[in-house]
């Protein structure tokens, strides 16, 4: 990847709305502890809305960047620290909107399945709908 | 103004449809060279048939197949779209280039594996379809790991040129192809251009065939190759061009005679080219028994983190040390660099950065992010590291004062930081590759006097953001130019696959906005995908 922060913000936007809503839509009914869409979205939500703070954090890394890169390996990676960090505050029951801590398995499951189909889309399909996505930074409009 | 949808015609050419006192030769008279707006009359005084077509791309290397890739894609039909070169396949001088230059078929360019120019999508990259074709979980694991733990995935040029071919018959390429000399474009009075065409001898009635379109496209690749001048001066004072080779011209018989006789081989620069033949030279001593010592000369030797303008002690704007920001990595020499920009040139930060920066500015980021530089390969380290412990790799330091004759060897003058040192040796190998300036050829230079084109802050041809040539506008007609004679515009990456293509995207969209060609919008880029995955025709 080779973003800048204004494409990072937008991918990240469009990703998690596009591929997390539809994952999210299809995964909740069979997550183990049974958890109801509320929960689920509020936890997407709560992704999305920490990711962008993150993607702040990554685009000054990436300063430290010669080539002011992404490297396709930390696109996974970064999923380790936010996924650490979303089941940190649902554990400590910090997020608004959900009572008490919800079951770990499903959240491992729905973040991980997310944030790897994810990672593959952006590698590589995303470039077929938008040929200039990937000239751009990032930026989808 | 040409209706893009008409046919070609081509006017007759018969002589006695024009004034009889005058000589109907088909060629260019002094009238028209002097002359910088043709009118249609004009052309056919002279004789010129005229072929109607409203799209012509000059070139006919790979500059001008990614154009015509994209328009093709875009729904353009191959009547409407002429080629005009001396090329029969677009990747003809880009092979013979690369071979020279140590990068046969078999082996790795240095180009990155999304960056595919028989594919506008760079999906699925070479490396992707190289891992999942031959289930080769190193190749996948290289393109998941790189540049962390692993060295660049890049692409065997072999595959580039097959997968070069197959989408060149996709797009009925051969089709569009007309072959022959282009050292001519006018704007037409009245809007368009024409584009005078020298056909092989033979092919045609007359010496010259004239295009008539309402756009043009300038891909004609580097204008030419620059010797060091002190190479050149021994080269024409000594009549010697076997012991003194430039590594962009064929030189093989330099390397079958380093496998007979023990020799030494001073090789100047420190890019990519000065890599691969350092690779050559060690691979042939490693694998094949060569004796070769190798001298390698650094002008600007590299000793740590640096930027286009050297090391941290090198002087530079401002003074001081490489900006935090901007440091790049260096050692031995040589600089690092994964390819031949910053990746970031071809689609984030610095792509964003230069499209916003004018004259001086431009030229100080073109500066800073520049400078020779080379990947960091394991295998050529090895071997280098090799050579500096067994006393068969020697770089210096210095810049070349003079260089004489003795016997059958050269005596370099070396000016080092100790004093000048004679280096004697049996070849030397020139990798510093310079570039002529771009009125060193002729359709440039014509263009540059006689057709509006001006010169960006690097002193290369001036391309707005859509890379029409700014100044060239005629009637409703636009000109365009991309590849590396449009270096020091608002893209920094010109002269490189993915380059081309950005150009060609920016050159498209410019064209759908002057009505011609369709949107390349996400459901035509999709269907077109599928198209170009099932090798059918767009």
């Amino acid at each position: 990847m080779l973003p800048t922060l204004n494409g990072r913000l937008q991918t990240r936007i469009f990703m998690l709305v596009v591929f997390g809503g539809l994952i999210t839509l299809a995964l909740t009914p069979i997550l183990p502890g049974d958890p109801d869409y509320k929960t689920t979205y509020i936890i997407l939500a709560t992704v999305l809305v920490l990711g962008i703070v993150w993607e702040l954090i990554y685009h000054g890394i990436q300063q430290f960047r010669w080539e002011k890169d992404w490297p396709t390996m930390f696109g996974l990676i970064t999923a380790l620290n936010e996924g650490a960090l979303v089941w940190l505050l649902l554990d400590l029951e910090l997020v608004p909107g959900i009572d008490g801590v919800p079951d770990f398995w499903a959240f491992l499951i729905d973040f991980s399945v997310i944030w790897f189909v994810v990672w593959i889309w952006t590698n590589g399909p995303m470039r077929v709908p938008f040929i200039r996505w990937r000239f751009f930074g990032g930026r989808i409009i | 103004m040409i209706e893009p949808s008409a046919a070609s015609v081509v006017p007759t050419t018969d002589p006695s449809t024009y004034l009889p006192a005058q000589a109907i030769t088909g060629d260019l008279t002094d009238q028209m060279l002097e002359t910088d707006f043709w009118t249609d009359d004009l052309v056919a005084a002279a004789g010129i048939p005229i072929v109607d077509v409203p799209f012509v791309t000059v070139g006919s290397g790979i500059g001008s197949f990614v154009t015509v890739d994209y328009l093709r894609i875009a729904g353009v039909p191959t009547s409407q779209i002429r080629v005009l070169g001396t090329l029969d396949k677009p990747w003809q001088t880009y092979e013979y280039l690369t071979r020279v230059s140590q990068v046969p078929r078999p082996e790795r360019l240095r180009s990155d594996s999304a960056s595919r120019p028989d594919n506008i999508w760079g999906f699925p990259s070479y490396g992707f379809a190289e891992g999942v074709r031959k289930f080769n979980l190193k190749v996948l694991w290289q393109l998941f790991s790189e540049p962390i733990f692993a060295d660049y995935y890049t692409p065997k040029a072999g595959n580039v040129f097959e997968q070069l071919e197959r989408e060149s018959n996709r797009i009925g390429y051969d089709e569009m192809l007309v072959k022959g000399l282009v050292r001519i474009v006018r704007r037409r009075y009245g809007g368009g251009y024409f584009t005078i065409l020298t056909p092989p001898e033979g092919a045609s009635a007359t010496k010259r065939v004239a295009f008539r379109s309402q756009y043009v496209h300038v891909a004609v690749g580097y204008p030419g190759l620059k010797f060091l001048p002190e190479l050149q001066r021994y080269r024409t004072e000594n009549n010697d061009y076997r012991h003194i080779v430039n590594a962009y011209e064929a030189h093989e018989h330099v390397y079958e005679r380093l496998m007979q006789v023990p020799s030494t081989v001073v090789v100047r620069g420190g890019g990519i080219v000065a890599s691969r033949v350092l690779q050559r030279l060690m691979d042939d001593r490693l694998l094949h028994g060569a004796q070769t010592n190798i001298v390698h000369l650094f002008r600007t030797y590299i000793n740590g983190p640096n930027d286009g303008y050297g090391n941290e002690g090198d002087p530079r704007p401002g003074g001081g040390k490489p900006r935090m920001f901007m440091r790049r990595r260096g050692g031995d020499g040589w600089a690092y660099q994964g390819f031949n920009y910053p990746k970031s040139v071809w689609g984030g930060q610095l792509k964003a950065q230069v499209r916003k920066l004018e004259g001086e500015e431009r030229a100080e980021l073109y500066k800073r992010m520049g400078g020779t530089n080379t990947p960091w390969r394991k295998l050529w380290q090895k071997q280098m590291n090799q050579g500096r412990r067994e006393g068969w790799y020697t770089p210096v330091v210095g810049a070349v004062e003079d260089m004489q004759p003795s016997g059958e060897r050269i005596v370099n003058h070396v000016r080092t930081a100790q004093g000048t040192v004679p280096i004697e040796a049996d070849f030397v190998i020139d990798c510093t590759g310079l570039e002529a300036d771009i009125a060193e050829h002729r359709l440039l230079k014509d263009l540059l006097e006689h057709g509006g084109v001006t010169r960006n802050p690097v002193g290369r041809l001036n391309v707005d953001r859509s890379f029409e040539l700014i100044g060239t506008a005629s009637g409703t007609g636009a000109m365009y130019a991309s590849g590396s004679s449009t270096l020091g515009g608002y893209f920094p990456g010109v002269d490189t696959f993915l380059g081309l293509q950005v150009a060609a995207q920016e050159i498209q969209a410019d064209l759908r906005k002057r009505g011609f060609g369709k949107r390349i919008g996400p459901v035509r880029s999709t269907l077109q995908w599928w198209k170009w995955l099932a090798g059918s025709a767009p």
